[in-house]
């Protein structure tokens, strides 16, 4: 038994470092998650994760660091969905499927310009867990230190707005900048996470624990805490379930957040039908009174 | 003479270049109340959301409190039509009505116990209290705004901006707002207030009847004649 569940982590030494890489997205993505569920910005947080493509391709041409250019590309997507929106007066739902997809395809033309970055797509996409290194870990601390440190000094107004924008903006919180810095979290995410789970994946890590944490949670920290637990739970099944059984790990972490989500969704179900029954018996309590 | 706590003087109202309604005077001292009666669309809820700073005026001099409208946010409280507050918000009563001190204590400042006192009074005062501890997303629509007219008395403001603040609520509810502004007026706040309902408009001060301009302001018995409401909604009130 423990063989199974506890061995690989200790006599593999490549899976060790993979589950605190996951251990360290799970977080990240656990605290701006939380945000992007509650202000709904699952499409602006993919078009950011599809967008990072082509920075990070232009960046391994240039044999610079891949981090700038995912740095670029995001920030490419978010200047774009602001300008698109404000100057051409469109949705911004549409502003962001057009720079979607507009930066996805300039991703895959680079990518198709050379061998080389072909066969990195993959990784690029979909992460790989069991090629992280060790100084992987670093930029993800940081990463992750920043990530908490503009959640908490922006709590009040993320949490303003995610009730109302107009509460936020006359209690004297600009609701742009607060967006913007919002935004810049996501992809500072994003950035931070692509080398473990990929660019597509990670969109999974963002929204799958924080939705399945916000039916359960009463306070945003505790969504917060829920989140963390659920995607450390999803790394450490899926790094081992790839282990056994050669998965794509990177792909089994994500699929175990939907999973989880699915479970909380049924519990949730049958906790509300309970509770309803609950608060109708007093009712037919009363009914029978009556007759 | 004291400052006027809403001053609007030859006011336009709209967005970019659309003017929604045009040439607003008007103008209220300490404790008045003003109440905007209008169908949909006639511009109340803009002219409030001007007044909060949400929207600036396309033209003309308006002043909250002596500054320009978002200027004092502190002594602004505004509640909006329909507050978003998503069915996903895991919040519970007293984390959205704690909200209302934001404004107060910045990014910074750290809560207080009279901020916390000034919670548990207005929980209290709108009757939240007895589901304080409830997710929002758990409530009914009056218990919602019964929460966020909660959130707004926590300010502690010295001008209230109310949309449509009995929408949803029971006749109780009802009640429950009428002697909430009566009593925020008795310690000298000025309400301005948006509503569909005519018996709202009783101990208003000032009453405004928009249709896109505005085709009645004064007294209640003034700004309620039979030809301004025919003009506004097509029908006068029984009398």
């Amino acid at each position: 038994m423990l063989d199974f569940f506890v061995r690989p982590f200790i006599d593999d030494q490549q899976l060790r470092l993979a589950f605190i890489a996951s251990v360290l997205v799970a977080i990240t993505c656990a605290v701006a998650g939380t945000f992007v569920v509650l202000r709904g910005l699952a499409f602006i947080g993919d078009a950011l994760s599809h967008g990072v493509l082509p920075g990070i391709a232009t960046a391994m041409l240039l044999s610079i660091s891949p981090i700038v250019g995912a740095a670029v590309g995001a920030a490419v997507i978010m200047g774009g969905v602001g300008l698109v929106s404000r100057r051409y007066k469109v949705s911004a739902d549409t502003a962001i499927g057009l720079m979607f997809v507009a930066m996805l395809s300039l991703g895959v033309i680079i990518t198709s310009r050379s061998t080389n970055l072909e066969e990195d797509l993959d990784h690029i996409l979909f992460g790989d867990s069991l090629a992280v290194h060790s100084t992987d870990l670093v930029w993800q601390i940081i990463a992750l230190l920043l990530v908490c440190l503009i959640g908490f000094i922006a709590r009040r107004p993320f949490l303003m707005m995610s009730v109302d924008d107009g509460l936020a903006q006359t209690s004297g919180f600009s609701v742009s900048l607060f967006h913007n810095l919002l935004l810049a979290m996501i992809g500072l995410t994003v950035i931070s996470s692509f080398q473990t789970v990929g660019t597509l994946l990670v969109m999974g890590m963002l929204v799958a624990p924080a939705a399945s944490a916000v039916m359960f949670a009463r306070r945003i920290s505790s969504m917060m805490l829920i989140a963390s637990l659920i995607g450390i739970v999803a790394s450490y099944l899926g790094l081992l379930i790839s282990h056994h059984f050669n998965f794509a790990a990177s792909a089994t972490i994500v699929l175990i957040t939907v999973l989880i989500f699915a479970i909380c969704a049924v519990r949730f179900d049958l906790m509300k039908r309970r509770n309803l029954k609950i608060d109708e018996l007093p009712h037919q309590h009363e009914h029978n009174h009556a007759h | 003479m004291p400052t006027k706590t809403v001053l609007a003087e030859n006011v336009s109202i709209g967005f970019g270049r659309h003017t929604v309604v045009a040439e607003i005077d008007f103008s209220t001292d300490s404790g008045a109340l003003v109440v905007l009666i209008g169908t949909n669309g006639s511009g109340k809820s803009t002219l409030l959301k001007t007044l909060a700073g949400m929207i600036k005026p396309l033209s003309g001099n308006a002043l909250v409190l002596g500054a320009k409208p978002g200027t004092r946010v502190k002594n602004v409280g505004y509640l909006p039509q329909h507050p978003v507050s998503s069915h996903t918000l895991p919040l519970c009563v007293r984390d959205v009505v704690r909200m209302g001190r934001f404004a107060d204590l910045g990014l910074f400042n750290r809560e207080t116990t009279k901020d916390r006192e000034l919670v548990e009074i207005a929980l209290e005062k709108t009757g939240a209290a007895e589901f304080a501890n409830k997710p929002l997303r758990d409530l009914s629509s009056g218990q919602q705004q019964r929460a966020h007219l909660a959130q707004v008395l926590t300010r502690q403001a010295e001008v209230l901006l109310l949309d449509e603040p009995t929408a949803g609520l029971d006749i109780n509810g009802r009640k429950l707002v009428a002697d909430l502004i009566a009593s925020e007026r008795a310690r000298g706040v000025t309400v301005v207030m948006a509503t569909h309902e005519l018996q709202d408009a009783e101990n208003a001060d000032t009453v405004m009847l928009l249709a896109q301009r505005v085709v009645s302001i004064g007294a209640p018995e003034v700004a309620l004649r039979d030809e301004f409401l025919r003009e506004c909604f097509g029908f006068t009130q029984p009398h």
